[in-house]
């Protein structure tokens, strides 16, 4: 699946403190009956964001019209749990196209890389001063620079550099996915597959 | 390849890299590929938007299981969402000539049950699958983790993924386990002992006696827990109770190729000298049946403990504060005696034939508490026949349990095996996250025995007052 390119992306940020927030907290089981991509956006974090009866819960931070934008700062081990890619597509649907944390879960990393959410991993010590950041002021803007691989806290200037590989780096920035460059390279899987054991 | 010593881990990812990209993923290429009905239908979808084919049908196995009724699967499926997926998958397979066991077929179970009891998953193989509790088929030193909807696309049309190698650890365990503490007590204390992301960005393997001595249920067990410590998967070296295991199943090599496979899988094992990114090492007289309190995995201990107090535990005070509160919970209190409203037997994690036979043995001769709702869940229609064949559903239906139909079932909650807001279930599975087991529900994972226990007893029991 195609998605939009990512460069470089400045934006005021929506603050989730909670660590090991885990896919079944992004989007419940019960949402995953679609045989499409589609609506997963509503249902992101659907038992904090909605009460039983569907009314929205006045204390969750993403019915709180104070904090938008287009990134998602978490605690530690954000996306633990399970494979389901689900919670990333519920995540770009909504709207982000960063989740920054001090720490993912592994296959959560892999899932966003593929459809283009980029996941940030900063220190501890500045995921708290981001955090700080939007409690000073709910509008406080970051900036997410892909090619130089740099966070950067515009009120204060603060910045911290992240990681990520040169392959999915040039990916993303140029919205390509593994799909098309799997199906490049299948005369040599061809022949890898005739010495198979299996 | 260099004459250097290598671990299992190694020995089997080297062996499948069609193509490693300087700083970037190694391209795996995929022995075998389990597809269910909930991850794979958008998959499906992506190949036709590209008008791209599977490229080897053959090595892809399908199964309906997240999303399947666990009674009266003769009939119709009732959700109409459900059944969307389950024709889905049906006729996805259908058009592409890959292998399906669809509900009410004799071979249909949960995903992680079926690959290996039909000899599908064999060693030194490459394993995935659309769900992260693929970490299961390590038991048979296979390489074998989750992957996303867009990874199953990837392999369907090019056999392949692109991942990054992992890092390297072993957890090793030596010495014997004490009467009543089986391979669950073993997972879910190393995860309490690490948290649930401590072995992230690792791939794990198993070593020591404890494992050595275990067999291939308990080794499925505990691989499948791998997951929820962090790591990609774990793995355990194939050894004569591996092969015993395997000989004779369906789709195992016969003959001159059994003998062949054989004396390659007898290489698959971690070199003496071997190196790992990080070591930890336990001794089994410390664990104890265990049983969680929170609403992560890690958040676990010794069934004999209190619950511990903000301090005790790695997780941030605000988190673990949730967490408590969402179970009902307070600090420093006892988990024995603690109320139990369902017990759930099954999921990919304890629903073998080992898990039935246990949870039989220790309700055996007593009856069901009144108040507890039960539901056991076989993981395939073959780990049901066998409960019926070898006399312990006569034990259970003696005790007052009654026997449901194979599949997920309460581990996901996307069925309509639900427990209620509130409610507190010990259970099987693999998972204790709020709403897991369906919103509001409160989970205490455990083994099969501590399941029993509290099923005759109604509350939290440790089991060895009852063996
Ligand atoms: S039993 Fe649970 S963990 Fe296992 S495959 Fe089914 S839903 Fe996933």
């Amino acid at each position: 699946m195609a998605y939009d390119k990512f460069q470089i992306l400045t934006s005021s940020a929506v603050p989730l403190p909670l660590e090991n927030v885990d896919t079944d907290q992004i989007i419940p089981a019960r949402f995953l009956k679609a045989t499409k991509r589609e609506g997963f956006g509503d249902n992101l974090f659907r038992d904090w964001r909605y009460n039983g009866d569907d009314t929205p819960k006045a204390d969750f931070v993403l019915n709180n019209p104070t904090y938008s934008g287009k990134i998602l700062v978490a605690g530690r081990n954000f996306g633990s749990g399970s494979s389901r890619e689900h919670a990333a597509w519920a995540i770009y649907d909504y709207g982000f196209r960063c989740v920054v944390s001090s720490f993912f879960a592994d296959i959560f990393k892999n899932n966003s890389l593929n459809i283009g959410i980029l996941p940030v991993q900063v220190s501890p010590e500045f995921l708290d001063k981001i955090f700080q950041a939007i409690e000073a002021d709910a509008n406080a803007q970051l900036v997410i620079d892909l090619p130089a691989q740099t966070i950067t806290i515009v009120a204060t200037g603060e910045s911290e550099s992240f990681d990520i590989n040169g392959y999915k780096k040039h990916n993303m920035l140029n919205g390509f996915d593994d799909i098309d460059y799997l199906q490049s390279l299948k005369s040599d899987i061809q022949v890898f597959a005739e010495k198979s054991l299996y | 390849m260099s004459n250097a010593a290598s671990t299992l881990f190694d020995k089997v990812w080297d062996a499948h890299v069609v193509r490693h990209i300087e700083d970037g993923p190694d391209v795996l290429f995929i022995d075998r590929h389990f597809i269910h009905e909930v991850t794979s239908p958008v998959a499906f979808l992506g190949l036709e938007t590209r008008g791209i084919g599977v490229l080897y049908p053959e090595r892809t196995f399908a199964t309906a299981d997240h999303n399947t009724p666990t009674i009266n699967q003769h009939l119709p499926v009732e959700d109409p969402l459900s059944a969307n997926q389950l024709r889905a998958l049906e006729e996805n397979t259908a058009k592409y000539g890959i292998s399906h066991w669809g509900l009410g077929d004799p071979k249909n179970g949960i995903v992680h049950v079926v690959g290996p009891e039909n000899g599908i998953t064999l060693p030194g193989m490459t394993i995935v699958c659309g769900d992260s509790h693929t970490s299961t088929h390590g038991a048979f030193g296979a390489i074998a983790f989750g992957i996303g909807t867009s990874e199953v696309e990837m392999v369907l049309s090019s056999q392949c993924i692109m991942q990054p190698k992992p890092k390297k650890m072993r957890i090793t365990i030596n010495g014997q386990l004490g009467k009543g503490v089986v391979p669950k007590d073993v997972a879910l204390f190393i995860i309490s002992q690490i948290t649930a992301s401590g072995a992230t960005g690792y791939f794990v393997e198993y070593a020591g006696e404890v494992f050595e001595s275990m067999s291939m249920e308990g080794r499925m067990t505990v691989c499948n827990l791998s997951i929820e410590m962090g790591a990609r998967g774990g793995m355990i070296a194939p050894d004569e109770t591996t092969f015993a295991y395997l000989n004779g199943r369906e789709k195992a090599p016969k003959g001159e190729a059994w003998e062949k496979a054989l004396a390659y899988w007898k290489t698959l094992k971690t070199d003496e000298g071997a190196t790992f990114d990080y070591e930890l090492t336990y001794d089994a007289a410390q664990i104890e049946p265990q049983i969680t309190y929170g609403t992560n995995p890690g958040l676990g201990t010794g069934i004999t403990k209190r619950i511990p107090t903000a301090a005790e535990v790695k997780d941030g005070e605000a988190s673990y504060k949730k967490s408590l509160n969402y179970m009902g919970f307070a600090e420093n209190e006892s988990i024995i005696g603690k109320k139990v409203d369902y017990v759930f037997l099954g999921s990919c994690t304890n629903g073998r034939i080992e898990d039935f036979r246990a949870f039989a043995s220790l309700v055996k001769g007593r009856k069901k508490a009144d108040h507890i709702t039960a539901w056991l869940v076989p993981g395939s229609h073959i780990v049901e026949a066998q409960i019926k064949e070898e006399g312990i559903l006569e034990i259970l239906t003696e005790a007052g349990f009654q026997l449901r139909q194979p599949g997920c079932s309460a581990c996901l909650a996307m069925n309509d095996d639900k427990i209620p807001a509130g409610k507190y279930a010990v259970s099987t599975s693999n998972r204790n996250f709020e709403g897991r087991q369906g919103p509001g529900s409160r989970t205490l994972l455990a083994s099969p025995l501590v399941a029993a226990a509290a099923a005759v007893t109604g509350v939290v029991t440790d089991p060895r007052v009852l063996l």
